[in-house]
């Protein structure tokens, strides 16, 4: 049911149909990992029931004061992250242009010096006893969000012999409807890496690529403090749900 | 030219990568004090309506091998068929029961496991009743865009029967791969990434 005291009408149209082609499909060799990952049959299609059209609301009270500021929720008190201090902010919007309230957002990536805080992480880099690596934020009303984090350094990972991952931040995206869940990952404009990596590889349309690299935003900088990269995140778009076809008595 | 649709498309879907605890469940993955606790680690409380059950999930790539480095999603209703969600028109859900839950692949064991009620049944887009189920969403390294499917349960064969998401399925014999065995009070799936027993995936 609709929050009490919301006049916001809850919207119930299936979600546009996902390009298949714009994403990166299942089997992509030259990311080795995928090969024995992906399912090899079709996928079997059906429209929205209620089991994809809703989902969980993420109210802001569950937000602590220091949840998007990943220099310094890991930090010791005075201390912080060491690297180089950036602002990543956008507005996350559904593919009719409308910005999307209430989503939650989770971020996580590897330090400046190119690691993460994860057992199974045995790069040389050392760990920055100040840097966690996760952050989380809700959207407003017009769909905004932003985090203050340092910029994660490239690494180079087990695929092929000399395989960099270009420096990214990974996104999960809880919409409105849990058809709409998505994780994807945001790199930075610039990077020669970008196109090098097998994984980024495994999209094929380059405008489709082009749409995950954020770009530097000097009018958000903080002067003498940080620079900023504008990202927005695009989730699926809802079907309007003018002059369906409706059961009888409905 | 026609005129312009003004459609933006969907960001494009990137693998969740190794390190997604990190990011979902840091305080699994020993990340402690950022966050009190893992988001979605407990789904039930004391007042949640319903039958208690236990899902024990893994997932098997191609050689049969347990993922270690999953995370998996569910989505469901509440004991009488509601979802806990601002679309869901037809009333109002469990106050003491979200319906998600979120947990990671145990490193060791793969094994994944909810502590959940059974949900209802929920109408099909045509009113017909749809069998209980639970929506899954997977992701992990090597996979590029999370895999969405069903798990049903194996004592509702009345209701599976007339499932009309099941009913879909052209090859019959892949309908058991969304089928969850009783054991005790657990519900054990394992869900085939590959092969002759690969688990049906869905795009809806």
């Amino acid at each position: 049911m609709p929050e009490p005291g919301s006049n916001r009408t809850p919207e119930t149209g299936a979600f546009f149909q996902r390009d298949r082609q714009w994403h990166p499909p299942a089997f992509t060799p030259g990311y080795k990992s995928s090969v024995l990952r992906s399912p090899q049959k079709a996928l079997v299609a059906f429209d929205n029931t209620l089991s994809e059209l809703t989902g969980p609301v993420f109210g802001h009270a569950m937000l602590g004061e220091l949840d998007n500021d990943l220099i310094h929720n890991f930090a010791k008190p005075g201390e912080s992250a060491i690297g180089e201090r950036i602002i990543v902010h956008g507005r996350v919007l559904d593919e009719r242009g409308r910005g999307v309230p209430g989503v939650l957002l989770e971020f996580w990536q590897a330090n400046s010096g190119g690691r993460y805080r994860h057992k199974k992480d045995g790069y040389l880099a050392p760990l920055d006893p100040n840097f966690g690596g996760c952050g989380r934020t809700i959207t407003a009303e017009d769909g905004g969000y932003a985090f203050r984090t340092v910029r994660p350094g490239p690494y180079p990972w087990p695929n092929g012999p000399n395989d960099w991952r270009p420096a990214h931040i990974h996104f999960s995206l809880f919409g409105h409807g849990f058809a709409q869940r998505l994780i994807t990952q945001m790199y930075f404009e610039g990077d020669p890496l970008i196109w090098r990596c097998p994984i980024v590889g495994g999209i094929s349309n380059r405008a489709a690529i082009e749409a995950l690299i954020a770009a530097l935003d000097m009018q958000s900088t903080i002067p003498m403090d940080a620079l900023a990269y504008k990202f927005d995140i695009v989730l699926r778009g809802r079907r309007s749900t003018l002059f369906e076809n409706r059961p009888e008595g409905n | 030219m026609a005129q312009s649709l003004d459609r933006l498309k969907e960001s494009p879907s990137q693998t969740a990568g190794p390190y997604v605890h990190i990011g979902l469940t840091p305080n699994f993955c020993d990340i402690g004090g950022v966050y009190e606790s893992d988001l979605g680690s407990t789904m039930v409380n004391d007042q949640t309506k319903g039958e208690r059950i236990e899902l024990r999930v893994r997932v098997l790539d191609g050689t049969g091998t347990p993922l270690k480095d999953a995370l998996i999603e569910i989505w469901q209703a509440d004991a009488a068929g509601l979802y806990n969600s601002p679309a869901e028109l037809r009333g109002t859900a469990d106050p003491s029961f979200l319906g998600w839950g979120r947990q990671p692949t145990d490193m060791e064991t793969g094994i994944c496991l909810f502590r959940t009620i059974k949900p209802g049944r929920v109408p099909f887009r045509d009113r017909r009743l749809m069998a209980p189920h639970i929506t899954l969403w997977i992701v992990a390294r090597g996979i590029n865009i999370g895999l969405n499917t069903r798990l049903y349960f194996s004592d509702e064969e009345k209701a599976n029967a007339e499932d009309p998401i099941l009913a879909r399925i052209e090859h019959r014999a892949r309908v058991p791969t969304l089928i969850a065995e009783r054991q005790g009070d657990a519900y054990v799936f394992d869900v085939h990434l590959q092969g002759e027993k690969e688990t049906v995936f869905f795009d809806s």
